[in-house]
């Protein structure tokens, strides 16, 4: 769990330091990571990128409500394997409440996304309905906060 | 500097050591500290959330002298919960203006001009200062690495006189995170008990004992009755700006210590005391993933200093390492500066913390992984420059 833990907050520790942080040899820790892929336990190891901050064509990320109609004996798992299968979508959660899936889509522009809504998943047809929300500004993200404003303001040397 | 207005007590104490060395490393630039005595997060939200609350909600005026009721029967359900140490909110527990200045009332409201307290060395740099500002002797029982910086019922027996009145302890320690175990503690109790002493018991950093659970003073045989327990939200609540801590004992210590502060401070912060109300209450999950931090960062610090060749010996709380710097020659005043020089590390030397502290540096692992990292090949570099 510790080291879940840890590589969750920086996939990129090296094995030394886990292995001091968590006071267990070097081996131990890679037999730990190896098994723990093979379990897909950890499914990959990713950065958090503030896109705003480097010279590139900013995209476009939205955040689709979609209602949809299960089907006997299978329920929402076809229709959601359907919509998680295209490039596009980054991310997909079956809700409780108004709506049954939230979709976040990533595209270049805003009618590369407008496209992929009204051309692929509303013409899906147990589809019934979606609600498109656009993505203004990034605040926090998978736990980290951009523009973070708890910097250390601690002086250099105190009691 | 001398000036005929000032008092001699005050004539007669030096500024911390520490200071010297924040004066020096302030101005410089980028500057890795691992100098700094308190948590590298700002404190949990939901606390500065329920402070700002309570602004909202016009609660800005003075508390009762003691702090606000509701916080006091607080910290008595969590001295009882968590370390075994129940006291009664109402005639017992003060709230004060940090751990600080708990120990100053403790100071003026127990000892005479001449009487002896023991200091249990390397310690915080405030308490033998505090015992000489009211004319009290304070008398070092220094500790060494030898004996993982833990005090021995003999060592204390060898320096009670018929002038001494009590004994500071501070567990898990600054500098040197040592812990003691409760059969250490018993050991030392029953020579304390013999001799009739009054025990300062700082235990500011008990949350932040990483193995095994903090074992309080007060909740030790026959030590609840001579103990003033000193506390606060400061290291384990990262709140060390909020200034508030607490102080607990039997009704008349707390008593005289409450007529010393109602004239000197009146009450602590009021929005502060709302803010320490919801760490108490909501804060324990926030400030035990903090905690477990610290306990891989020392981890990871300790073995790191070991790997470069620094003797350290594992400080079992606070976020402090000692590792001793003998075996480079050099004192630790030296050491420390050289280092702030050649490295741009900012470290404190052990000799300010008191006798046991020569030879010794203190380094707070409070800080990033990567800064810690960073830190440890450049004292790698310094330590094979000087060879």
């Amino acid at each position: 769990m510790e080291l879940l833990r840890l590589l969750e907050k920086d996939g990129r520790m090296p094995v030394k330091t886990i292995a001091k942080m968590l006071d267990v040899s070097e081996e131990e820790i890679e037999d730990m990571m190896r098994a723990l892929e093979k379990r897909k336990v950890i499914l990959g190891y990713s950065g958090i990128v503030d896109w705003t901050k480097v010279d590139s064509p900013e995209g476009i990320t939205a955040m689709i409500d979609v209602k949809v109609q299960p089907k006997r004996g299978v329920g929402f798992d076809e229709v959601a394997e359907r919509i998680y299968r295209f490039k596009e979508v980054k991310a997909l959660y079956l809700m409780s409440g108004t709506y049954d899936l939230s979709v976040v889509i990533e595209g270049r522009t805003m009618s590369e996304v407008g496209q992929f809504v009204s051309e692929k998943l509303s013409t899906l047809e147990s589809v019934l309905s979606t609600t498109t929300h656009f993505q203004l500004k990034k605040y926090k993200h998978d736990g980290v906060v951009f523009e973070d404003g708890d910097e250390d303001h601690r002086i250099v040397v105190s009691p | 500097m001398t000036n005929h207005y000032l008092s001699e007590a005050v004539e007669r104490i030096q500024p911390s050591g520490i200071r010297k060395f924040f004066d020096l490393a302030s101005s410089m630039d980028n500057i890795i500290s691992l100098g700094v005595g308190e948590p590298d997060y700002a404190t949990p939200w939901n606390i500065r959330e329920a402070s700002i609350a309570s602004l909202e909600r016009g609660m800005t005026s003075y508390t009762a002298n003691a702090g606000i009721l509701e916080l006091r029967e607080e910290i008595s359900r969590y001295l009882n919960r968590e370390f075994h140490t129940p006291y009664d909110p109402e005639n017992e527990v003060i709230v004060t203006a940090g751990a600080s200045e708990a120990i100053d009332l403790a100071m003026r409201s127990t000892v005479n001009p001449g009487d002896e307290v023991l200091v249990v060395e390397p310690s915080f740099v405030s308490y033998a200062p505090l015992v000489s500002l009211i004319g009290g002797v304070p008398v070092s029982v220094p500790t060494s690495i030898e004996n993982g910086f833990k005090v021995t019922a003999d060592q204390i027996a060898e320096r009670v006189t018929d002038r001494t009145r009590g004994i500071l302890l501070c567990f898990p320690n600054n500098p040197t995170g040592t812990v003691m175990t409760k059969e250490e503690l018993e050991q030392v109790a029953t020579v304390i008990e013999k001799h009739d002493l009054i025990v300062y018991s700082d235990e500011i950093y008990a949350e932040m004992t990483y193995d095994g659970r903090h074992v309080s003073v007060p909740a030790l045989k026959g030590m609840r009755e001579r103990t003033v327990l000193i506390s606060g939200f400061s290291k384990a609540f990262a709140m060390t700006g909020w200034r508030l801590g607490y102080v607990c004992a039997p009704a008349p210590i707390a008593a005289g210590m409450l007529k010393i502060h109602q004239y000197a401070m009146m009450c602590a912060s009021t929005m502060a005391q709302y803010g320490a109300l919801e760490a108490l209450r909501n804060g324990k999950d926030e400030m035990l993933e903090m905690v477990e931090s610290y306990r891989q960062r020392r981890n990871f610090f300790v073995s790191s200093l070991k790997d470069i060749g620094l003797d350290c010996h594992t400080p079992g709380g606070a976020f402090y390492a000692f590792p001793s710097i003998k075996s480079t020659g050099l004192s630790s005043e030296s050491f420390a500066e050289k280092l702030l020089f050649a490295e741009r590390i900012a470290v404190v030397p052990g000799n300010v913390f008191g006798e046991g502290g020569e030879g010794h540096i203190r380094c707070s692992y409070a800080t990033s992984l990567s800064q810690l990292e960073e830190a440890v090949d450049r004292i790698d570099s310094f330590l094979k420059e000087i060879k």
